[in-house]
């Protein structure tokens, strides 16, 4: 551990007691994937909405071994992920990394990484709506009898409207999943191009919603079905012919960026799993 | 530098923040000092002490300062040092009959056990602004401390006598005129939503936790909505009282209360016109609500009451006519958290450019599903679709 971590609080500043409990919620959620497992989620320095519930499992995780990696949007230098990692080495001193590879733990917002995950690795994802009922029921207490009587109708109503209506699947990220062929579970906002990768991972999926608190897990080799009709299947949003302006990869996902330049700027397509994209220009450049 | 994808992250976020403390103190006048704040902007230390859910004044007065006076920044930052701490011990349960009281008053009755007791309130004053506080020294303090012994005097307590007050309440208890909400059976202690997940349907105690806690402003805008016209609430006020309160905990070894400190805290009860009916059996009643917040803070504790008030009835299923939002509990409960409400809102700052290359997608789909439709087969859908509106 480093020198410099603030003495005046805990190692990974909960309480022991506070880890605990979110242990406990963490082994009855990956006992029983896709289910939201209520938690009592503490009041964080970080503000509700903005990473608080993965953050409370990545504190209740690591230990001094551990090599962390945070990411937002795909990016390391996101500033919220920036100021997440900020916290955790100043409370853990744990070391981190921005290499995929490397990492033990991988908090992230709105993306999986391309890279595939191995079973040494946890992916926790910060989760901002958790219920994925809240579409058709914001009630709790109705939206758990739903999930308990796996009645899933208005969802599937709700599904076939949005196509009759808008021709496509109307949820573009946060897509719902089936999760083991028993519960529905929101994927939170990961575009669609990852939903597949949830689908008999060796990886550990881990999800926390601070503000709903709620806690829920894929586990390795689970099922998880996107929702959508034999005549109008799930698609991601691949495009024939997409390519990462940067290093060329036609097989990831691309967000759009304006590039300012003597012509007064153009918008360009690159990997929004930044590692991802510099160790494929890295690669590119040792071989050519 | 743009927003999206902002590179050397770090550097930007460690400059902001300098950025925000050179603000604070740029305009060249004399930083204040904690007790300062503590005794002069009470009400803003208050009502970060109820929201932060952490009774200290001074600590709270560093939280207003650090916030530059936001009160849900301030009640944040105590919040977020409230759960570092460890919980050592509960006090024992604190009657508001134990309060000393700085002022009581009742609007159900003119004359109460004990007297109405004004104190101090800003509820009758004129509110014009007063140009002579803009340059005040030290000697309008000598002054108030002069002023304030004289208004002792003039008040003329009796030796021995102590600001304690029979409720109003426990009249009306013992007149019943009111019912008291029925315990929650299944639990002898107090819910704790820091430390256990707040589900539905919940105890009442957490209700009373979530709302002593929650932002003022939401609490007020929902008790309003229901005393204006989307809701039942038909609120009296039978007392509200405000003062210290002594805090005891139990010995460790002997189990003897010893008291360790007082508060400075304000309470209401409300009973609504809404008949109650514990059982058929019963004749009705007044239902009552309960309100309670750290500091002087009167409107934050008669909202909670009135909500309170309403809330039970909606579990018991005794109100009458619209229900409204503030009837919800899941709605009331959930969306007046000032630190979460917040949070989330705010939120919105961040990138979301994974989610809007999504949306971006499903609209270009929406968008040639659109072209197709204007197709003869795509008329007709529009058809069938109007025809069941
Ligand atoms: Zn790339």
């Amino acid at each position: 551990m480093s020198a410099n971590i603030d003495q005046l609080y805990n190692f990974a500043l909960l309480d022991e007691d506070a880890k605990r409990a979110i242990r406990r919620s963490l082994l009855k959620a990956v006992a029983l994937p896709g289910h939201l497992v209520p938690f009592a989620s503490r009041d964080l320095p970080i503000a509700r909405g903005w990473g608080t519930g993965g953050l409370q499992i990545t504190l209740a995780l690591v230990t001094p071994d551990d090599t962390l990696k945070v990411i937002d949007q795909g990016d390391d230098e996101s500033v919220n992920a920036v100021n997440l990692r900020r916290l955790i080495t100043r409370t853990t001193g744990i070391t981190t990394t921005v290499d995929t590879a490397a990492a033990t733990v991988i908090q992230t917002r709105h993306r999986i990484p391309e890279e595939p995950l191995r079973d040494d690795q946890i992916l926790v994802l910060q989760v901002p709506m958790a219920d994925p009922l809240r579409w058709v029921e914001p009630h709790l207490e109705r939206a758990t009898v739903m999930h308990g009587e796996a009645d899933y109708g208005k969802m599937w109503v709700y599904l076939y409207e949005s196509v009759v209506r808008a021709g496509d699947l109307r949820i573009a990220s946060q897509y719902p999943v089936i999760v083991n062929r028993r519960y529905l579970m929101d994927t939170t906002p990961i575009p669609r191009w990852d939903v597949p990768k949830l689908h008999m991972a060796e990886t550990l999926y881990l999800f926390g919603a601070g503000r709903e608190k709620r806690i829920y897990a894929v586990p390795p080799y689970t099922a998880v079905e996107p929702l959508q009709f034999e005549d109008y299947p799930f698609r991601t949003e691949y495009r024939p012919g997409q390519r990462c302006a940067r290093c060329g990869a036609e097989n990831a996902f691309l967000t759009t960026h304006f590039v300012a330049d003597a012509r007064g700027g153009r918008w360009e397509a690159t990997c929004s799993d930044a590692n991802y994209c510099a160790k494929r220009r890295a690669q590119a450049e040792a071989t050519a | 530098m743009g927003y999206v994808a902002v590179r050397g992250g770090a550097e930007a976020v460690a400059r902001a923040e300098e950025l925000v403390e050179c603000l604070r103190l740029m305009g060249g006048s004399t930083p204040l000092h904690l007790p300062q704040i503590r005794d002069q902007l009470r009400h803003a230390v208050s009502r970060a002490m109820h929201e932060g859910a952490l009774y200290a004044p001074l600590l709270a007065a560093l939280a207003v300062k650090q916030a530059e006076g936001d009160s849900i920044e301030a009640a944040f930052l105590l919040r977020a040092y409230r759960t570092t701490l460890p919980r050592v011990m509960a006090s024992l349960p604190v009657s508001g009959r134990e309060m000393m009281c700085l002022r009581r008053i009742s609007a159900s009755f003119k004359d109460i056990p004990g007297g109405q007791m004004l104190g101090p309130a800003t509820d009758y004053l004129i509110r014009l602004l007063q140009p002579a506080l803009a340059n005040e020294d030290m000697s309008v303090v000598v002054r108030a401390a002069e002023r304030y012994e004289a208004l002792v005097a003039i008040g003329g307590q009796r030796p021995g006598e102590v600001g304690r007050f029979p409720k109003v309440a426990d009249y009306m208890r013992q007149e019943r005129i009111i019912v008291d909400v029925p315990p929650d059976l299944a639990r002898e202690a107090p819910f704790d939503i820091t430390r256990e997940p707040l589900t539905f349907p919940c105890p009442r105690s957490a209700r009373l936790q979530a709302m002593a806690q929650a932002d003022t402003g939401s609490l007020m805008s929902l008790a309003y909505s229901s005393v204006r016209g989307y809701g039942d609430a038909h609120p009296t006020l039978v007392e509200l009282r405000y003062g210290y309160l002594p805090i005891q905990v139990a010995h460790p070894l002997t189990g003897e209360p010893i008291t360790i400190g007082e508060i400075e805290a304000t309470e209401a009860e409300v009973a609504s016109k809404a008949h109650s009916v514990v059982n058929s059996a019963e004749p009705p009643r007044f239902n009552v609500g309960y309100g309670f917040a750290f500091g002087q803070s009167e409107l934050k504790v008669m909202s909670m009451a009135i909500l309170d008030s309403v809330l039970t009835q909606a579990r018991i299923g005794s109100l009458s006519g619209e229900s409204g939002p503030a009837a919800d509990e899941e709605f009331v409960l959930l969306h007046s958290d000032g630190i979460e409400a917040s949070g989330f809102v705010a939120h919105f700052k961040l990138p979301h450019y994974v989610t809007f290359e999504a949306d971006l997608r499903v609209l270009d789909r929406a968008r040639d599903h659109h072209a197709e439709r204007a197709s003869r087969l795509g008329q007709l859908v529009d058809q069938a679709l109007e025809e069941q509106r």
